[in-house]
């Protein structure tokens, strides 16, 4: 008899693995990726080009020449964080200052705490952080990007930006939206200032679709960051719609569907069961609109969702999942 | 009615009932069987002929080693050649008895012929033929039919579950013979509806991809006039044919963890065994014989088999005269894919509960190498029973076993959902698994302890 | 300013105090009386927290050690006799030394002696490997080759051999608090008596086949066949269930047995000379001959005496 294999049971596998599912996640992220390259052009290639090197090669000199492990980079994880991690800086953000998001996305604050799989923090969302608060001029001054074939995006500042500005020397939210021509269509499909994935709602939306058909992620953790976005600034719009803006406004602009679809369905930084990540995509969405109401920051969206990661093993060990016969 | 299936978790393999086209044949006898003395759950049989005693077919050979235990048959005539430890499929030491085979002499009173008998006997007639034949659960883990069925004076059994839902991927014996002996299987399910009372229900429960089945089983309820049973198509989602599993999708009741399920008055039985317990019923045959496929994504298609075999045959024996092993098959598996028992040792024989030689191909069954958890929860989301593999995997390596047993590893029904849909192909159940056995031996020691402390203190009181 | 200065001051100050006080008083009212016993014994301990002493580390055992009425059920392996003088030191009790132990790995199933007759491809563990079924090898009871040993030793001691693909102890790390020999689950390390100047003898193999099976599924097999037994001068040596076993107490490093064994199974460690297998043999053949022709002079002195006794005795017979 030749050698046979013997394991025990299962013999199968189903065909999903960490690589395919990170494929997913990037494809997802097509539309929204093309979306940005049309509109921000080179500089936004650029910005990709740097993010997605510079997270791969570190990744594969940390586990080479740091933490001598088996190298991770064939599992695609180190390219889909280099890929959040450039959609959340502007067009125009120097190669430099690119790498450096990189070194504190890969290095910080993922092989830190081991590599895939153990990192607390979203990683990408721990770079743009790092560099928002590092240097404030490259990631809120927005410079007039030149689109590919002629396609302009609008200059200055994000819309969320501008009326925080506007608010804050006493102007109310109609006056701003009209004196600045913001409209919900603009938004979904594209063309308002902002961070490469800020840009077009409707490309990141196909995204989330696409990910919701493959059951990569499941939605409870997106919707119920868009309904707690939706009612509390829905109840705070209705108070007073000259200081407070509206929900829709508020789902569609700054990195809120990034966030929502992308960042905050991460595996590794959100809860494992279904109660526990409604809880923390309630937490997402409230905070985020509070930092935008009330905070000093125009956008809190990258906060939220660090700081609700925090809770991420509070709330693994506090809900679990319904057990068959402990009713 | 609306296609029903279990409440928690659940994965969906590809079915590849790529056999389920092939009818039943007969396997000739072999030279030589190897009957052993493990055929069921529980304690082993005690051989009771000698070397050198002349058996026919159907002779009782070994008598039930304990109260959980079944009596064990002699599957062909001729001469016992030994009584002596032979390897099983793990290659583990169990007794066999060694029986060359002479002719193919029956043993009196066994009824061979095809006709159906519908008279369904007295109930204590019934249960003494199924424990006098032998018959055990063929569903996977060979509990002693008789006893399951005489669950006690204070047992309420309500519903009599029909298992037909043959969830594993690959294997479609039951289906067969769903097809093939039909009204035998309904009888089947009659008998053992009639042993457990006047107010027990009996539903057969098919998955959905097996509508032939459906088809047979619904036309033979009517034909023979049993009103009070009904089949129920069950949505395909693995695994479906878990006892738990099936008495949630057919009841909508949840046995408690640690519980039985006559706890919620369901007595699951599989249809095989429902054949088993009509042969044995009604035509007085011993359980000696039950169907396999001849399976596996890297069979040729003529290849492909469903057998009715004789308990003792030497695996390779069927596998030759199924045509060799396949080219190209890298695994050799006794069972199903999600829960069949590698084959070690193919010289190892065929006992009761034999259902299937499946051959897989490396790219099929080679585990890819493991990669960290990316805690995806998918393992969670799989898991029938709602325990969090992720959490016992790594509760398990640390050794913890409070916290095992506060996360109810002692419930885990080793479906193999987890290790399926894990993607960073981490051996989860292996290791799950591993920490049940232990966590379930504390569990039973605690019990133990205070069974004797609460006896110790019933006998200091009676001083 | 100033003001605000002795202000912060004084309610700093103020909340140091009240917060001392606070822990002060929680201090004395939980403070849990321990014998000041425990502190020393735990002081003069390895550290290690083992386990091998069957407590739960070194703190334990100093607590028990302390609690119990002399020193005979508690003893740590990895110490060995020196801690436990210190200890006896400590506490006043009485010290019985104990032989210095090693572990030993009883089988030598090498890759090359022992084919492997299936792939194993389920989880690296030993543990899980034995409950799954008898082996990747045609012998049930040798290493798994999983290395579970490796993982139990906190001290480094054992490595895997991937050569041999067995596991190889480092007499100079191995404490003998016996954790590998617990992890493995097949019960091929055993904890022996290290020996005068480490030199040991012992059965390499757990094979409980009979002969041809074990020497089919590896060379290096013990077959029971019992020359072992027969040859020891000691009475050391006994096969149950076609395996020879050497007890330890009693084997007087002679190497007789390992000189005579026909698979290899017996091994002899750190002896300063390698093997006289030819110079033994010849050594245990005279003894046999003289012992022969002693039995034969025996039988027939005793024949002789025999039959002097019984004449008197047919005598009798008659009178009765």
């Amino acid at each position: 008899m030749s050698k046979y294999l013997v394991s025990p049971s299962p013999h199968v596998h189903a065909p999903a693995s960490t690589k395919s599912l990170m494929i997913d996640v990037l494809l997802a992220l097509l539309p929204a990726v093309i979306v940005s390259v049309i509109f921000y052009g080179w500089g936004e290639l650029m910005v990709l080009a740097v993010s997605i090197a510079s997270c791969v090669l570190l990744e594969w000199a940390i586990t080479k020449w740091l933490l001598k492990k088996p190298c991770t980079i064939a599992d695609h994880s180190a390219i889909v964080t280099g890929v959040l991690l450039a959609m959340n800086l502007p067009a125009t953000t120097p190669w430099w200052v690119v790498l450096i998001g990189a070194i504190v996305a890969i290095g910080v604050a993922k092989m830190t705490f081991g590599g895939i799989g153990q990192n607390p923090f979203n990683p990408a969302l721990v770079g743009r952080v790092f560099l928002l608060l590092s240097f404030p001029t490259y990631m809120t001054h927005w410079e007039a990007p030149k689109g590919l074939w002629g396609l302009d995006a609008t200059t200055g500042a994000t819309p969320l930006g501008v009326i925080k500005e506007g608010l804050m020397q006493g102007s109310t939210v109609q006056d701003l939206m009209a004196e600045h021509g913001y409209s919900y269509s603009q938004m979904l499909f594209a063309n308002l200032g902002g961070s490469a994935g800020e840009i077009s709602a409707l490309a990141l939306l196909a995204g989330f679709v696409y990910l919701l058909c493959r059951r990569v992620i499941k939605p409870h953790i997106t919707f119920s960051i868009w309904g707690t976005v939706i009612v509390f600034s829905g109840i705070m719009w209705l108070i007073d719609p000259a200081q407070f803006t509206d929900p829709i406004f508020n789902l569609l602009t700054g990195g809120m569907i990034l966030g929502s679809c992308f960042m905050a369905t991460d595996y590794v930084t959100s809860p494992m069961s279904a109660k526990g990540g409604i809880i923390f995509g309630v937490g997402i969405g409230l905070i985020a609109m509070l930092i935008r109401y009330f905070g000093a920051y125009p956008e809190g969206v990258s906060f939220a969702i660090l700081i609700m990661n925090m809770t991420v093993p509070l709330l693994n060990k506090w809900f679990h999942q319904k057990k068959y016969g402990r009713a | 009615m609306a296609k029903r299936t279990f409440s928690i978790g659940g994965v969906h393999p590809d079915d590849a009932k790529i056999a389920r086209d092939c009818a039943i044949e007969v396997l000739p006898l072999p030279q030589t069987v190897y009957i052993s003395m493990a055929q069921h759950l529980g304690a082993p049989a005690k051989p009771i002929v000698a070397v050198g005693d002349k058996v026919k077919v159907g002779q009782v050979i070994a008598e039930p080693g304990g109260f959980i235990s079944a009596f064990v048959h002699s599957s062909v005539s001729g001469t016992v050649k030994s009584i002596a430890p032979r390897k099983d499929i793990s290659g583990n030491l169990m007794t066999h008895v060694e029986i060359a085979v002479e002719g193919d002499e029956w043993v009196e009173g066994v009824d061979l012929s095809d006709t159906l008998i519908t008279k369904l006997p007295e109930r204590e007639v019934a249960l003494e033929r199924i424990k006098a034949c032998g018959v055990v659960g063929l569903g996977g883990a060979t509990f002693p039919t008789h006893v399951k069925l005489n669950p006690g004076p204070n047992a309420k059994p309500e519903c009599l579950i029909l298992n037909g839902a043959e969830c594993e991927p690959y294997l479609t014996s039951d289906y067969r013979i769903l097809l093939e002996r039909t009204k035998e299987i309904v009888i089947g399910a009659a008998i053992m509806k009639n042993i457990l009372g006047p107010e027990c229900k009996c539903v057969i429960g098919i998955e959905e991809n097996k509508p032939a089945a459906i088809k047979a089983v619904e036309e033979a309820v009517v034909v023979l006039g049993y009103q009070d049973i009904d089949v129920m198509t069950l949505k395909k989602k693995y695994p479906q044919g878990g006892e738990k599993q099936l008495i949630d999708a057919v009841m909508k009741r949840q046995v408690k963890s640690g519980g039985l399920p006559i706890s919620v008055g369901a007595v699951v039985q599989n249809v095989a065994t429902a054949l088993a317990v009509y042969e044995a019923v009604q035509k007085n045959k011993p359980l000696i014989t039950n169907t396999l496929t001849i399976t596996g994504d890297c069979v040729a298609k003529e290849n492909l088999h469903n057998y009715l075999f004789r308990i003792g045959m030497p695996l390779s024996y069927i596998a030759e005269y199924a045509g060799g092993i396949p080219e190209g098959a890298a695994k050799l598996i006794s069972g199903g894919p999600m829960m069949g028992k590698a084959i070690a040792n193919l010289d190892a024989c065929t006992v009761k509960g034999s259902s299937s030689i499946l051959y897989l191909s490396a790219k099929a069954t080679k585990r890819a190498e493991a990669s960290a958890c990316i805690r995806c929860g998918r393992c969670a989301d799989a898991c029938p029973m709602g325990l969090e593999p992720f959490l016992l995997n790594r509760l398990a390596k640390a050794g913890d076993m409070e916290q095992l047993e506060a996360n109810a590893v002692q419930d885990c029904i080793s479906c193999g959902s987890c290790q399926f849909s894990c993607p960073a192909n981490i051996a989860l159940l292996d290791r799950i698994n591993m920490a049940k056995g232990q966590v379930l031996g504390i569990i039973r020691a605690r019990a133990a302890a205070a069974k004797a402390a609460a006896e110790a203190a019933k006998s200091n009181e009676a001083k | 300013m100033t003001q605000s200065i002795i202000w912060t001051i004084l309610i700093l100050a103020g909340l140091g105090l009240v917060l001392a006080l606070v822990l002060f008083f929680i201090a004395k009212k939980f403070k849990v009386e321990e014998d000041p016993r425990i502190d020393e014994v735990e002081k003069v301990m390895p550290g290690a927290n083992c386990g091998g002493c069957g407590f739960a580390g070194c703190r334990a055992f100093a607590d028990a050690a302390v609690k119990a009425p002399n020193l005979d059920n508690n003893y740590c392996p990895v110490g060995g006799n020196e801690v436990m003088k210190k200890v006896a030191s400590i506490l006043g009790y009485e010290v019985k030394e104990k032989a210095p132990m090693v572990a030993v790995v009883r089988c030598s199933g090498s890759c090359d002696k022992r084919p492997k007759t299936n792939d194993y491809d389920g989880l690296a563990s030993c543990k899980v490997k034995a409950a799954l079924y008898a082996g990747d090898t045609g012998c049930a009871y040798g290493c798994l080759g999983c290395g579970d040993c490796v993982e139990a030793c906190q001290f480094g001691g054992i490595t895997m051999d991937p050569e041999t693909g067995l596991p190889v102890v480092d007499e100079s790390k191995c404490t003998a608090c016996g954790a590998c020999s617990k992890a493995c689950p097949k019960h091929v390390i055993e904890l022996r008596n290290k020996g005068p100047r480490s030199m040991r003898v012992y059965v390499s193999c757990m094979n409980k086949d009979k002969g041809p099976a074990a020497k089919k599924a590896c060379a290096a097999a013990c077959i029971g066949c019992g020359i072992c037994a027969k040859t020891c001068t000691h009475e050391a040596i006994t096969v149950t269930d076609n395996v020879a076993y050497i007890d330890y107490t009693k084997c007087k490093l002679c190497r007789e047995c390992e000189a005579m064994c026909p698979t290899g199974a017996i091994h002899g460690v750190n002896f300063p000379k390698p093997l006289d297998k030819e110079g033994i043999k010849a050594r245990i053949a005279e003894r046999n001959r003289k012992a022969k022709e002693a039995a034969e002079a025996a039988k027939a002195a005793a024949a002789e005496a025999a039959a002097k006794e019984a004449e008197p005795v047919k005598k009798e017979e008659n009178n009765g």
